[in-house]
C-alpha cells in the first residue's frame, strides 16, 4: 500500500469547536459518554460527583494494582470504565444532601450553558433542582412546571439534557406505572429492538448484545446532538428541557427492523454476522487463512468489481479452486454495468450471479490472511472489511497513519497510556483528549473559587 | 415545522443511511436540506433509492421505503454533474449554503471539481463535512465502505457474540446510524464555532474512527492491563464485566424464539430477584447465602444462568418482565418489531412513529426522533422528495434561474 498521504487535513492543535461552552454534568454512568464527547470537543465540562465519587468509579475493569505508582491512590481512581468515559472533564465533589452544597450547585448552574444528567424521574425535583426549579420553565408545553415552592430560578437560558430509560416527557397520557422502569444497557437493547436483530443463524442460541454499552452510547449521541441543536436555537428560543429516551433511541436506530415493518410488515430474523432479514440470506463473513474473518459488505455490484475479482483469482492461481461454474458466473457479472438491490430482488439470474460474486470473495479469503484479503480486494476496488478485535484496531496501519491511537499521560501510572483518538477530525478546531479523567474532587477548590 | 435550525441551508450531496440519516436530523429541526441527486442514474448512487422493502409490493424508483424513511423533510433536486452547466448550478447552490455534506469515497469531490479549496472559493465560511468509512487521509483512504465493513474494521463486529464462535456482529448497520450521529455532531459543532468566530472548516469524518471510539473500557483493558479482547472467554457479549453484573443474560422462555433479558445491577437487585422467584428460588437453590455478593455469583455464573434458564423456560417472557419489573429488577422481553412499534406505550406515548403522506406510497410511517425539546420540538410531516421534485423552487426561486433556462437545462439533460 502507498505510504503517501492524500490531499488531506492537517492535524491541528488548539481549542476545540465548543470552547467557551460550560456544561455541568451530574455524574451518572448513563450520561458520562455524552459529557466526554462535549469535553473532548472543548467544552468546559464540570463533573459533579457525590462525596463517594461517581458510581462509574466502581465499574471494572480496574487497573492491575501492581502497576499503580502512587500508593496513596484510592480504589476510586483505578476504574478503566471511568477513565474511558470521563476524559477532558473537571471533577468537583458536591453533596446534594446538604443545604449549602445545594446552594453552591445552583450557583454553578447559574453560569452553565448545559446541564447534563441521567437521574431517575423525580430525583431532582425532590432536591428542588429540576428544570422548573432552576429555570422557571416547565418540562414541556403540557406540563405545569414547578411542583413546590423554592428559591427563585437561577438560569432561564439553561439547556437541561436528561437521559432516562423511557424518557420523562410524553406526547400522550401514559399511566404512571409505564413511565418508569429500572433498565440497563442490555434490557434497553432487548426492549428497544436491536437485540431481536443480532445473533446467530442457530436460533437455539440467544440473541446477542453488542458489547460496549452501545444502548447507552446511542442515547448519549442523541443527547449531544440535541444539546447542540438547542444551543444553536438558544438565541431565538432561550433555554429548554431536552428529554432523551434510551428505549426510543434504540428503537429508531434499528434500520430495516423498523421500516421493513412499516412498509411490508416484515419481521426480520437474526442471521450470523449479517443483516437480519425476513428471509434467509447467504453468509457474508468469510473465514480467512489466519482464522480471522472477512466481511464482504454489500457484495459485488458492478461489472468492474466482478472483473477485478476474476482477475484476482487468476493472479492468485485459484482458478481450479473456484471452478468453471463460478468463473463463468464472474464473467457474466462483468457484463453488467451495475446490479442494484432491486435487480437482485426481482431477477433470478442476476440474483445467482450476485451470490456467485460473494462466493468468489470467499475463495480468495480462504487463501489469505484477513488483512491481506481486505487490502488486496479493496486495492482492486472491491469493498470488504477485516474483522478486527477491538484491541487490534489500535494496531491497524491506517489508523496509526491517521494518528488515531492517542497517548495520554496517566498520573496513576506515571506513564502514558494509549487511548482511542477523536471520532471526528475537524480541520480548524480539533476534538482531542485534553486531560485524563479527573481524580475525585481534583478541581473542587478551583471550581469553588470560580463560582462565588 | 420546527424552527430550531430555521435559516440553516444544507447542500446535501450525501446519501445512504450514514449521510442521509444525518441530514434527516437537521431537516426535522427546520433546516433547509437540499438533497442533490443524479438524474442519469435516477439517484441510485444511493443504494436505497427505489430498493426494497416496498409498500404493497409495488416497485418503483419512488417506492423504496428505506429511502423515504431516511429522507423525510428534505427538498430534492437533480443535477447532472457530468455537465458544465450542472456544475455551475451546484456552484451556485453551494455559494448560498451554510453547509455542504457528502459521503462519497475520498477523492470523488475533487474529481467533480468541488474539493474543499473550491468550496471555500464559493463561500469563504463554508462548513464542509465529508463522511466516509476511512476518511480522506491514510493508506485506506480510497477504500470503499458500508456500515457492515466499518463495523468489522472498527472492532464492533468482533465484540458481539459468543466466546470462541464466529462473530455474531450487528444484525443491522449500527454504524451507519451512528456515523450519521457523528456527522450531525460535526456539522453542529462546526456551526457553533462559526457563529462565535466567523470561521468555517472542513471536517473529515471517518466512520471507522467513530466506531473505534465506542469500546469503552475494553481498549484500556488492553493498553493498560494487556488483556486482549480476542481470546478465551471473549467476547461473550451477553455477560457484563463492565460493570460486573451477575446474572446478566438473555434466557429462553416459553414460546417460539422467545427470550427475556435479565440484569442484576447490584446485590440488591439479586435479593429482589430471589424474593420474586419465591419458592422457585429455593427449589433451584438460588437463595443460597453464598450467592449474595456479585463476586461470589461471578464464580458460579454458568450454574446461575442454567438455573435461571430453567425458571424462564416454561414462562412467558411478558410474565417474567412484569414480575421482575414489579420487583425493581431490570428485565425486558426481547421485543419483535410489531411488539416494540405497535405494542409499546414507551414508543407510542411519544409519537415516535410519525406518518408521512407519500405521493406514490400513500400514508406510511417513519422513524421519529428519540428526543423531546420543550421549546423547539422536531417535526416530521413531509415524505422524501421525488426525483427533482424541488428543482423549480431551488433553481428558480432560490437561485433565480428563469423557467426558460430551466426548460433548456432539462432538455439538455442537466436536470
Amino acid at each position: 500500500m502507498s505510504p503517501d498521504r492524500g490531499a488531506g487535513l492537517p492535524q491541528p492543535a488548539g481549542p476545540g469547536p465548543l470552547t467557551g461552552v460550560r456544561v455541568v454534568e451530574l455524574a451518572h454512568p448513563h450520561c458520562a459518554f455524552a459529557g466526554k464527547l462535549l469535553a473532548d470537543a472543548g467544552a468546559d465540562v464540570i463533573l459533579v460527583e457525590p462525596p463517594g465519587g461517581s458510581a462509574q468509579r466502581r465499574h471494572g475493569p480496574f487497573v492491575d494494582r501492581k502497576q499503580v505508582a502512587a500508593a496513596f491512590l484510592g480504589d476510586e481512581e483505578l476504574s478503566l470504565a471511568f477513565w474511558a468515559d470521563n476524559t477532558s472533564k473537571r471533577s468537583v465533589v458536591v453533596d446534594l444532601a446538604s443545604g449549602p452544597d445545594r446552594r453552591f450547585f445552583r450557583r454553578l448552574i447559574a453560569g452553565a450553558d448545559v446541564f447534563l444528567e441521567a437521574e431517575e424521574p423525580g430525583a431532582l425535583a425532590d432536591l428542588g433542582l429540576d428544570h422548573p426549579d432552576l429555570t422557571g420553565r416547565p418540562l414541556s408545553g403540557a406540563d405545569q412546571g414547578r411542583t413546590k415552592p423554592g428559591p427563585p430560578p437561577v438560569n432561564e437560558d439553561l439547556i437541561q439534557v436528561s437521559i432516562t430509560p423511557l424518557g420523562r416527557v410524553w406526547r400522550h397520557p401514559v399511566a404512571e406505572r409505564h413511565r418508569q422502569a429500572a433498565m440497563t444497557d442490555l434490557t434497553v437493547l432487548a426492549r428497544g429492538g436491536p437485540l431481536w436483530m443480532c445473533g446467530y443463524d442457530d436460533h437455539g442460541l440467544a440473541p446477542m448484545r453488542g458489547r460496549g454499552d452501545q444502548a447507552i452510547r446511542t442515547a448519549c449521541h442523541h443527547a449531544v446532538m440535541a444539546a447542540l441543536t438547542a444551543l444553536l436555537a438558544r438565541d431565538a428560543n432561550g433555554g429548554q428541557f431536552v428529554d432523551v429516551s434510551m428505549v426510543a433511541a434504540a428503537n429508531v436506530t434499528t434500520e430495516a427492523g423498523t421500516y421493513g415493518w412499516f412498509a411490508a410488515r416484515q419481521i426480520p430474523f437474526r442471521q450470523t454476522g449479517r443483516h437480519a432479514r425476513a428471509g434467509l440470506t447467504e453468509p457474508t463473513q468469510m473465514r480467512c487463512a489466519d482464522g480471522r474473518w472477512l466481511n464482504t459488505g454489500v457484495g459485488l455490484r458492478s461489472g468492474a468489481e466482478f472483473a477485478a475479482v476474476a482477475d484476482y483469482i487468476i493472479e492468485l492461481g485459484l482458478v481450479d479452486e473456484a471452478g468453471p461454474e463460478l468463473m463463468a458466473a464472474l464473467d457474466r457479472g462483468a457484463e453488467e454495468d451495475r446490479i442494484t438491490t432491486a435487480d437482485i430482488d426481482a431477477d433470478p439470474e442476476l440474483r445467482a450471479v450476485f451470490k456467485a460474486g460473494r462466493r468468489a470473495m470467499g475463495v480468495i479469503a480462504a487463501h489469505l490472511s484477513a488483512h491481506e484479503a481486505f487490502v488486496g480486494l479493496q486495492g482492486r476496488g472491491v469493498g470488504c472489511g477485516v474483522v478486527w478485535s477491538p484491541d487490534e484496531v489500535l494496531d491497524d496501519p491506517h489508523l496509526i497513519d491517521r494518528g488515531f491511537p492517542t497517548e495520554v499521560y496517566q498520573p496513576q501510572l506515571d506513564r502514558t497510556v494509549i487511548y482511542p483518538g477523536p471520532p471526528i477530525r475537524f480541520g480548524a478546531t480539533p476534538m482531542a483528549i485534553r486531560s485524563p479523567a479527573p481524580r475525585l474532587g481534583q478541581h473542587s477548590d478551583q471550581v469553588r473559587r470560580e463560582v462565588r | 415545522m420546527s424552527d430550531a435550525l430555521a435559516g440553516l441551508r444544507v447542500c446535501d450531496l450525501s446519501g445512504q443511511l450514514a449521510g442521509a440519516g444525518a441530514t434527516r436530523w437537521m431537516a426535522a429541526f427546520g433546516a433547509e436540506v437540499i438533497r442533490v441527486e443524479d438524474p442519469v442514474r435516477q439517484g441510485q448512487w444511493d443504494i436505497m433509492r427505489g430498493a426494497p422493502p416496498y409498500k404493497d409490493d409495488r416497485r418503483g424508483i419512488e417506492r423504496g421505503a428505506a429511502f423515504n424513511n431516511h429522507n423525510v423533510e428534505k427538498l430534492g433536486v437533480t443535477i447532472n454533474l457530468r455537465t458544465v452547466a450542472g456544475r455551475e448550478l451546484l456552484a451556485d447552490l453551494i455559494a448560498t449554503s451554510d453547509v455542504v455534506t457528502e459521503n462519497f469515497s475520498a477523492g470523488v469531490m475533487e474529481r467533480l471539481g468541488f474539493g474543499y479549496d473550491r468550496l471555500r472559493e464559493l463561500r469563504s465560511d463554508i462548513i464542509y463535512v465529508s463522511n466516509c468509512g476511512f476518511g480522506h487521509t491514510g493508506p485506506y483512504r480510497e477504500f470503499r465502505s458500508w456500515g457492515p465493513i466499518a463495523q468489522a474494521v472498527s472492532g464492533l463486529t468482533h465484540s458481539t457474540g459468543l466466546a470462541g464462535a464466529e462473530p455474531a456482529g450487528w444484525g443491522f448497520s449500527y454504524l451507519d446510524h451512528t456515523g450519521a450521529s457523528y456527522m450531525v455532531m460535526a456539522v453542529m459543532m462546526a456551526l457553533w464555532h462559526r457563529r462565535r468566530t466567523g470561521e468555517g472548516q472542513w471536517v473529515d469524518l471517518a466512520v471507522v474512527e467513530a466506531g473505534a471510539n465506542l469500546h469503552g473500557a475494553d481498549l484500556l483493558d488492553w493498553t493498560v492491563n494487556a488483556n486482549p479482547t480476542r481470546g478465551p472467554g471473549r467476547p461473550d457479549s451477553n455477560r457484563s464485566r463492565s460493570p460486573l453484573m451477575v446474572p446478566h443474560g438473555v434466557y429462553a422462555c416459553g414460546g417460539d424464539d422467545a427470550w427475556v433479558a435479565i440484569a442484576c445491577r447490584h446485590d440488591d437487585d439479586w435479593a429482589a430477584l430471589v424474593e420474586a422467584l419465591g419458592a422457585d428460588a429455593e427449589r433451584l437453590e438460588l437463595d443460597h447465602p453464598d450467592l449474595v455478593t456479585v463476586e461470589r455469583r461471578a464464580a458460579f455464573e454458568d450454574d446461575i444462568d442454567r438455573r435461571l434458564g430453567l425458571w424462564c423456560r416454561d414462562r412467558s417472557r411478558w410474565e417474567i418482565e412484569a414480575l421482575l419489573r414489579e420487583a425493581g429488577v431490570p428485565a425486558a422481553a426481547v421485543a419483535t418489531p410489531p411488539e416494540r412499534i405497535d405494542g409499546d406505550i414507551a414508543t407510542a406515548g411519544r409519537d415516535l412513529w410519525p406518518v408521512v403522506d407519500h405521493p406514490e406510497m400513500g400514508a406510511i410511517r417513519v422513524d421519529g426522533l428519540p428526543v423531546e425539546l420543550s421549546a423547539t420540538p422536531w417535526s416530521i410531516d413531509y415524505p422524501a422528495p421525488t426525483l427533482g421534485q424541488h428543482n423549480h423552487y431551488v433553481f428558480g426561486t432560490l437561485l433565480g434561474r428563469s423557467d426558460a433556462e430551466l426548460d433548456e437545462l432539462a432538455a439538455a439533460g442537466v436536470l
